[in-house]
């Protein structure tokens, strides 16, 4: 009665496998790495990349353990920290600022391992050192630039139109426009919704009130927020994260991650910065020869600052920015109909493209330097003559190098600045030695709590009590393997939950022995005490793992950071628990009692 | 080994007036406790910054008290953290500056008095996000109890779910007047572990209702009563192994585990103390006041399998 069916046997066993193989990366452990990626979009990933790498380092005598680039960039491993921060600091004079290199931990299990996606756990950022924000982003604002921008869009029209009025203000998020009277208003009306089908138009006594509708505000909301999601993609990237995590939370925040970050100052300062593109004017009068060979060294002239253009020659452009990015509303590659090369088209909002108007008339036979800033630099991409007076808010900029680049610097201007301020809300940083003392204090927790159990119940439950140990052993090697194949998140917390969930997961086979030797006791066999044992406990145990269970699922749905990593990994623990408790503590058993023809006595104290 | 070798069953529940009384003043000590000295709430629901740094040598905390005045309007509490080496700072949410410059000036002020100076851990927590994890908390309490009632009403009865229910409560209530009369801090974490001694506590109870289910079916003639108490002495000798293997991991979270750990395995110590006490003794006396019986509990369950007797 107390023998399992062989495919029991091989299911026990084959969890057991998973479990060794899974768990095995984080004895490995982790090597300091150098990570290399791409600064800008628009500088691409390619192999000989690999061998500059490899042969920059072999000239300062840094020994690299293993090198290979994947789709995020290229990977270097090395043995200790004092060498990848060597690394990193020749890496980085060598290579230039079209890199960034960041300091990241590679696993260094073997590769059949990562093969088979066996990675080691996903440590939190309070076992690894870093920085987590949560970031509200300020809506009213969104829907109030959002207004802001009608009110010059009905002036622009009714302008055009020649109706008149008396004036247009902004209240909160509604714009209300005056009239003289009712006719002005009716016609006003009339132009107004047939363009912004957006807007709820309401009147009241010579006075035209104009609302966002819903609709239009939560697209705008929405917008606002994977805008500056994206923004902030881009920026993260300049501080040289390895493995950033940017996520949208409810509807207007975002929890930025940033492993290993200790600038925190550096890293706020960057994630609330604006990158754009700016319009200016070539200071004409100055561009002689000589005045440019001069500023070339330094000496340049009031009020204009010197730039090298992208076919290298030098050009004197204005301080004054006339048009900046802020007015953009889309931008995307296209081609030009003459020569049929990149160009990226831009389209300016109403405001926009009145001053753009109004700059191209006023500047016709000068030139116009089209400047992107990125990274703190302003960059001229192209500085064409103007012709004539260019309205209607499209703009085509050309100079782009390829299709790829024309692309790229489109992607960079739709998500250059941010659609709406953001605040940090909430911050939590933890230090570098701060992490690993962490994870050593959990550890030690674990280990010696697991100890002192072991003990304990051998003392008690002899031989039950070793199997009881042994499933216990099991269920922790199964709560890291399964811990290690989702990745989830652990934090000190979970760390915790890891030791928590040993302590209470020996309850089930508390519950086991105890029955089996009330049953003994009652007089019945051996074989049919451990029979009964095991299935009259189950009941129980499924019960109380029942309650556990809801008391874990609702911490996950209510519990955040810290309390989140606890539920997971106390979720997961009562799963593993089940199955080791029950099903593996009962396969050993029979294994050592179930084929004896006669017990004279179970090993039970 | 055996420790628990009873043979007769103890009378737990003639000892009903006085288990009640006894857990009736500890819990309104606990109330009383958590109305007059409240709660120390930690950052994390209250709102603030916290500042933790280490020093090479022992901390210097009348300097550290000045750098950190000099900017922060002497609201801030300056103390010892785990050694002297370490010192934590907190700072309340202050008007006009963001919570996140706060930390950043503290750090610099206290760089400039000493650049040995290691920043540890920053946490800074706004007002409303503060409101928020305390507005969740309490849902997660609240939704924990309806979980663990409606199954253990689903599952045995549910005068058992009220008094499984009341029991654990009693316990959480206890936890905090412990809370309240030393002023630990309460932060998540401890949360965290409150909802697990919940979720745990309440195994506690269940063993024994199953235990007691059990002995309606098999002890026919016997009075609720005798039943009760029969199984409460047949589950105590795994009651007191599981919690002390319990307390033994928890025990060790508390020497090992650091100050991060300290609170919540304080929590989880009383928790499991209490737990065993309550699920027991009062847990069942409430299912008794209410009136189980065995009607309530055998009909369904009877009808699928006949009743396995022993010989």
């Amino acid at each position: 009665m107390n023998r399992y069916p062989l495919w029991k046997y091989i299911l026990v066993l084959t969890v057991l496998l998973l479990g060794l193989v899974y768990s095995m990366p984080n004895i490995f452990g982790e090597s300091p790495a150098v990570q290399i990626t791409t600064a800008k979009a628009t500088t691409k990933l390619d192999p000989s990349l690999l061998g500059k790498i490899e042969d920059t380092l072999k000239q300062e005598n840094i020994k690299i353990d293993a090198i290979f680039m994947d789709s995020t960039g290229v990977k270097v491993r090395f043995s200790d920290a004092d060498t990848q921060i060597k690394a990193k600091d020749v890496l980085k004079n060598n290579l230039g600022k079209d890199y960034v290199i960041a300091l990241n931990l590679i696993s260094r299990s073997p590769s059949w391992l990562t093969n088979i996606h066996a990675r080691p756990m996903y440590l939190g950022l309070d076992l690894r050192g870093g920085v987590h924000f949560l970031l509200q982003v300020d809506m009213k604002a969104a829907l109030d630039k959002a207004a802001d921008r009608y009110v010059g869009d009905f002036r622009a029209s009714l302008r055009k139109e020649r109706i008149s009025y008396s004036g247009v203000v902004r209240d909160e998020q509604s714009i209300q426009i005056k009239f003289s009277d009712a006719k002005e208003l009716a016609k006003a009306q009339k132009i107004i919704s047939n363009e912004f089908p957006d807007l709820t138009l309401k009147e009241t006594n010579e006075t035209l009130t104009a609302t966002l509708n819903l609709e239009a505000q939560k697209r705008i909301q929405e917008f606002a927020l994977k805008q500056n999601i994206q923004t902030l993609h881009n920026r993260i990237n300049e501080l040289g994260v390895a493995e950033p995590i940017i996520q949208q939370q409810g509807l207007d925040r975002v929890v930025v991650q940033l492993p290993g970050v200790q600038d925190t100052a550096k890293a706020k300062e960057i994630l609330g910065r604006t990158a754009t593109l700016e319009i200016r004017l070539v200071d004409e009068e100055k561009s002689d020869p000589t005045t440019l060979e001069q500023a070339s060294k330094g000496q340049t002239p009031f009020g204009d600052e010197f730039f090298m253009d992208r076919n290298g020659q030098p050009i004197l452009v204005k301080k004054k920015v006339e048009l900046t990015g802020e007015y953009i509303t889309d931008a995307g590659p296209g081609a030009d109909q003459q020569s049929g090369r990149s160009t990226v088209n831009v389209t300016l909002d109403g405001r926009g493209a009145r001053i753009f108007r109004q700059v191209t008339k006023d500047n016709v036979g000068k030139r116009m330097a089209i400047l992107l800033i990125e990274k703190g630099q302003a960059e001229v991409i192209t500085a064409p003559v103007i012709n004539e007076e260019i309205g209607g808010g499209r703009v085509q900029i050309s100079g782009m190098n390829n299709t790829q680049e024309a692309t790229d610097i489109s992607l960079l201007l739709r998500a250059g600045a941010l659609a709406a301020p953001m605040d940090i809300i909430e911050e939590r940083t933890v230090g570098p030695s701060m992490g690993e003392e962490n994870i050593k204090r959990g550890m030690h927790s674990t280990l010696w709590g697991f100890a002192a159990i072991a003990v304990f119940m051998i003392i008690y439950y002899v031989m039950f009590g070793g199997i009881s140990v042994v499933a216990l052993g099991i269920n922790l090697l199964l709560l890291l393997a399964t811990l290690s194949m989702l990745q989830a998140t652990l934090t000190l917390p979970g760390l915790a939950a890891i030791a928590l969930t040993l302590g209470m997961a020996i309850d089930a086979n508390v519950l086991i022995n105890e029955r089996i030797r009330e049953e003994l006791r009652s007089g019945n066999s051996a074989q049919a005490s451990i029979h009964a044992g095991y299935d009259r406990a189950f009941d129980t145990i499924l019960d109380s793992n029942v309650t556990t269970m809801i008391a874990g699922l609702a911490l996950f749905m209510f519990g955040s950071g810290p309390v989140k990593g606890f539920a997971v990994v106390h979720v997961l623990g009562i799963l593993t628990s089940m199955f080791s408790a029950v099903v593996v503590s009962r396969a050993i058993v029979n294994l050592v009692y179930g084929y004896r023809r006669k017990i004279n006595k179970l090993a039970i104290g | 080994m055996e420790i628990f070798k009873i043979k007769k069953d103890i009378p737990f529940m003639s000892y009903g007036r006085l288990t009640t009384a006894i857990s009736l003043i500890t819990f309104l000590f606990a109330v009383l406790f958590l109305a007059t000295k409240g709660l120390n709430l930690g950052v994390d629901f209250t709102g603030g910054t916290v500042v933790e740094v280490s020093y090479p040598q022992s901390a210097d905390l009348v300097k550290v008290r000045h750098a950190v005045d000099s900017i922060a309007l002497n609201e801030a509490t300056v103390q010892n953290f785990g050694s002297s080496h370490d010192v934590m700072i907190r700072l309340p949410l202050k008007k006009g500056v963001t919570s996140a410059q706060l930390s950043e000036q503290v750090l610099s002020a206290l760089k400039k008095e000493d650049s040995s100076v290691e920043m540890r851990r920053v946490e800074t927590v706004g007002a409303q996000v503060g409101q928020e994890l305390y507005e969740n908390g309490a849902l997660a309490l609240l939704l924990v109890s309806i979980g663990i009632m409606a199954y253990l009403a689903l599952r045995f009865e549910w005068r058992f779910a009220v008094a499984a229910i009341v029991a654990n409560m009693h316990d959480v209530i206890i936890i905090l007047g412990f809370f309240a009369f030393f002023q630990w801090e309460f932060n998540l974490t401890v949360l965290a572990a409150i909802l697990a001694v919940l979720g745990y506590s309440v195994n506690e109870s269940v063993v024994v209702f199953d235990r007691v289910r059990e002995n309606f079916r098999k002890m026919r003639k016997a009075t609720v009563v005798t039943i009760i108490d029969n199984a409460i002495t047949r589950t105590m000798s795994r009651t007191f192994i599981t919690h002390f293997c319990t307390q033994l991991m928890v025990l060790s979270m508390l020497l090992f585990g650091g100050e991060t750990l300290h609170n919540f395995s304080l929590a989880l110590t009383i928790g499991i103390l209490f737990g065993i006490y309550s699920s027991v003794l009062v847990a069942c006396p409430i299912a008794l006041y209410l009136g189980v019986s065995r009607e309530n509990l055998i009909t369904g369950a009877e009808k699928k399998e006949p009743i396995d007797e022993m010989p």
